[in-house]
């Protein structure tokens, strides 16, 4: 199977002959909510693009600024943030402080040139499981759009 | 202090700098002269005539202790870098500039044409109509004459070298060099790849400063406040102040002096990035519960990454502004 696999994404096999891009997500989502719609997307069958590569936390305001930042340094073409609905949050004020950090990380991060839909924050609660697929397909296919990021291409030399 | 049987060798260089840093090492005051009992300069640019082709005369490991001020711009810095890490048994990054970019790397928000553009061309005080660029060669009566080669993005002197010890400050205060000189004639030395000279907490920690915990409506800019509170945190007067995500060690002089912190001591121990520990900060104080009102309050701040990254942009995951942009690649 492991076989088919490769050979099927081997670029000879693409009308082109390139391999096409696959957008690579980092998802930072809470473990109390958003965490809990994907486990559950997952177990009730939703089909949705395998690209978000999802990383636990206990809070969304427990994503610091640093690890969006280090996603884009590395490799990553996107970044998701999920949390609780306001007023909801399990520690209760965790997701007003992650809105204010967004939002401001947000607005540095189009001063370094990285475009608004390549970091996404969403208010998904545990049960909405047909948002968390909408949201990961919606997502993808924006930063499939934009396109690579390679930030590590901006320091070799032309 | 005793004295070593055989005088230290000291070298100070710099690359892309403004000069404060030398200025700042003299800032010791009469304990320069311990400094001169102590050591031979072999080597500073900013005070003596020195030819790098003497540096290169010099047998391996020669210099005891070079103190580096300066980003590394261009290819001769990166040469020297080179050169001076040879020579040297102690390689000190000194201020800002190269321990993490400093005021220069802010030109990595912009690419290298668009800084000859500001420099040779759009300034209002440039006069160039024959649209002349510095070029890296030229021939002139049979002679080759070279420059050294501008590069798209500024970097820390540890991006190019091994660098044993950072002293932070644009330029170091002066508690900060004389900390770091005695570490190092005493040998009471960290172990290399530390911060020398300054504190290991944020500047928070030594501000006298109180904090009240009241909400912070709006955000000032400079030109907004004239006399903020003597006693109150400036941060939140709703005046952005570095400290909360700043080193300690340079004793909270411009809070004390009625300024907010810029940031120059760089990130708190064990903290890469800055600029995003600053973001965070700011999202911990604004305890707004109203989305639009935070928003509000975001947008008066109107050139976040050149306020959180003022000296430490090469110090930063990003490092620059993007220069291979998505939208002409995307097919």
């Amino acid at each position: 199977m492991a076989d088919i696999t490769a050979a099927e994404k081997s670029p000879a096999n693409t009308a082109e002959g390139i391999v096409p891009f696959e957008p690579k997500i980092i998802g930072f989502l809470c473990w109390w909510c958003t965490y809990a719609a994907s486990d559950m997307a997952g177990t009730s069958r939703l089909k949705y693009p395998p690209n978000v590569s999802i990383i636990r936390v206990m809070c969304s305001s427990r994503v610091d600024p640093s690890f969006v930042m280090r996603a884009f340094a590395e490799g990553a073409d996107g970044v998701l943030i999920g949390g609780c609905h306001p007023g909801q949050c399990h520690y209760i004020s965790g997701n007003y402080k992650t809105v204010a950090r967004i939002s401001l990380l947000k607005k540095m991060l189009s001063q370094f040139g990285v475009e608004d839909e390549r970091l996404r924050l969403e208010w998904i609660s545990a049960g909405e499981i047909h948002k968390y697929a909408k949201v990961v397909t919606d997502m993808t296919e924006k930063v499939r759009k934009l396109g690579p990021l390679n930030w590590r291409k901006n320091f070799e030399p032309k | 202090m005793e004295q070593p049987k055989e005088k230290l060798k000291l070298g100070v260089y710099w690359a892309a700098s403004c000069g404060g840093c030398d200025i700042s090492m003299l800032e010791i005051g009469e304990k320069i002269l311990i400094v001169d009992e102590l050591a031979d300069i072999v080597l500073w640019p900013c005070i003596a005539d020195f030819k790098y082709k003497d540096v290169k005369a010099y047998p391996d490991k020669y210099i005891d202790v070079t103190f580096f001020n300066g980003a590394i711009r261009n290819s001769e810095a990166e040469e020297i870098a080179h050169l001076l890490r040879e020579k040297s048994k102690i390689l000190i990054a000194y201020g800002s500039c190269s321990y993490e970019g400093g005021i220069p790397a802010l030109a990595n928000f912009y690419s290298k044409e668009e800084v000859f553009d500001r420099a040779y061309h759009e300034s209002q005080s440039t006069v160039n109509p024959d649209r002349i660029e510095p070029k890296t060669k030229h021939t002139e009566n049979g002679y080759e004459l070279y420059l050294p080669e501008f590069w798209e993005t500024v970097r820390k002197l540890s991006d190019i070298v091994d660098v044993d010890y950072f002293i932070p400050g644009c330029p170091p205060a002066e508690n900060t060099t004389w900390a770091a000189i005695e570490a190092i004639v005493s040998g009471e030395l960290p172990p290399t790849g530390s911060v020398i000279g300054a504190g290991n907490k944020s500047v928070c920690d030594e501000c006298p400063r109180e904090r009240k915990e009241t909400k912070i409506k709006r955000f000032k800019r400079p030109h907004e406040y004239v006399a903020p509170d003597p006693e109150q945190c400036l941060l939140e007067q709703g005046i952005i102040c570095m400290g909360p995500a700043t080193r300690s060690g340079c004793e909270a002089r411009c809070i004390n002096a009625g300024m907010p912190c810029r940031g120059c001591y760089g990130p708190c121990a064990d903290v890469y990035d800055q600029g995003a520990k600053m973001i965070s900060a700011i999202g911990s104080v604004l305890e707004s519960e109203d989305e639009e009102e935070i928003q509000r309050v975001i947008d008066e701040i109107v050139d976040p990454a050149g306020l959180f990254y003022r000296f430490s942009m090469s110090h930063s995951y990003l490092v620059r502004r993007r220069l291979v942009g998505a939208k002409k690649e995307t097919k």
